[in-house]
């Protein structure tokens, strides 16, 4: 047997010390969680990107979403106004599609003939729809970021947006943070 | 586990998935999960072919154990064990 003299094993623990440092460090950098960057306001792009949200959810991973641009078009409330508006945040709220259930496709929109023939076909297949997605995704505690430079840039206030639990505004320092601790990241 | 094995299983629990599309089958099947034991056994019938994909690898992540699958005509049995 050979022996181990004293400054060994200490030198041994020494390194213990470190991996076990490093490994608690890795093990903190990759959550199991997606984050996903949706910036696009196509009806088809949010769609993937709820269904994504979905599928990751009942696969008990954190799912956060961080909704921007285009994207903030599909969490207006169609039921409910904002005042106090300029008049280029006016017309680009008249521009813009007022809530999820008036998203374009982005291919085949055909004046609004194409989302309509896509629900219909979703229904006939059963695929939740959009409302009752983001609906579920509120009961899995999926977190929505809206980021708050969009707001300001698309004319879209607050008290515009849809009801939902876990709804909370940052900017892309939030969505960098989150991203870094993720095991996947996509950008829709 | 073969086909004649998988016939004669008797689930504890069944979720009828067979009118929504993907994922509407799989978040079926997390809310009935948690009404079963562990060791208890659940069926999953689902008309969505992707299903038959995505609950073993559920099962995979989660700690479950997958039987497998019967097809019958228009719709699959997916069973597992929790």
């Amino acid at each position: 047997m050979q022996q181990v003299t004293e400054t060994q094993a200490v030198d041994f623990q020494k390194q213990i010390d470190e991996l076990k440092k490093k490994v608690s460090m890795l093990e903190g950098m990759n959550q199991d969680q997606l984050s996903i960057a949706v910036v696009s306001g196509d009806f088809d792009k949010v769609l993937a990107a709820m269904v994504i949200s979905l599928g990751a959810a009942a696969m008990d991973m954190e799912v956060k979403l961080f909704f921007s641009f285009w994207s903030l078009a599909a969490l207006r409330d169609p039921k409910k106004k904002a005042h106090g508006k300029n008049f280029v945040s006016k017309m680009f709220g008249i521009m813009l599609p007022k809530g999820k259930d008036k998203l374009k496709l982005s291919n085949m929109n055909m004046g609004g003939m194409g989302p309509k023939m896509i629900k219909s076909i979703m229904k006939k297949h059963g695929v939740l729809s959009l409302e009752e997605m983001f609906k579920q995704a509120g009961e899995f505690g999926i977190e929505i970021t809206i980021c708050e430079m969009s707001m300001d840039l698309m004319g879209i206030k607050k008290e515009e947006l849809i009801d939902y639990p876990n709804l909370r505004f940052a900017g892309a320092v939030t969505f960098a943070g989150d991203a870094g601790e993720s095991s996947a990241q996509l950008f829709i | 586990m073969t086909q004649e094995e998988l016939l004669t299983i008797k689930a504890d629990t069944s979720v009828d998935a067979r009118g929504t599309s993907c994922p509407g089958p799989l978040l079926a099947a997390k809310k009935a999960i948690g009404t079963i034991e562990k060791g208890q056994i659940m069926e999953v019938l689902s008309a969505d072919e992707g299903t038959r994909n995505d609950i073993p690898k559920w099962c995979n992540k989660k700690g479950f154990e997958c039987l497998g699958t019967v097809e019958e005509s228009g719709f699959y049995k997916i069973y597992l064990k929790k």
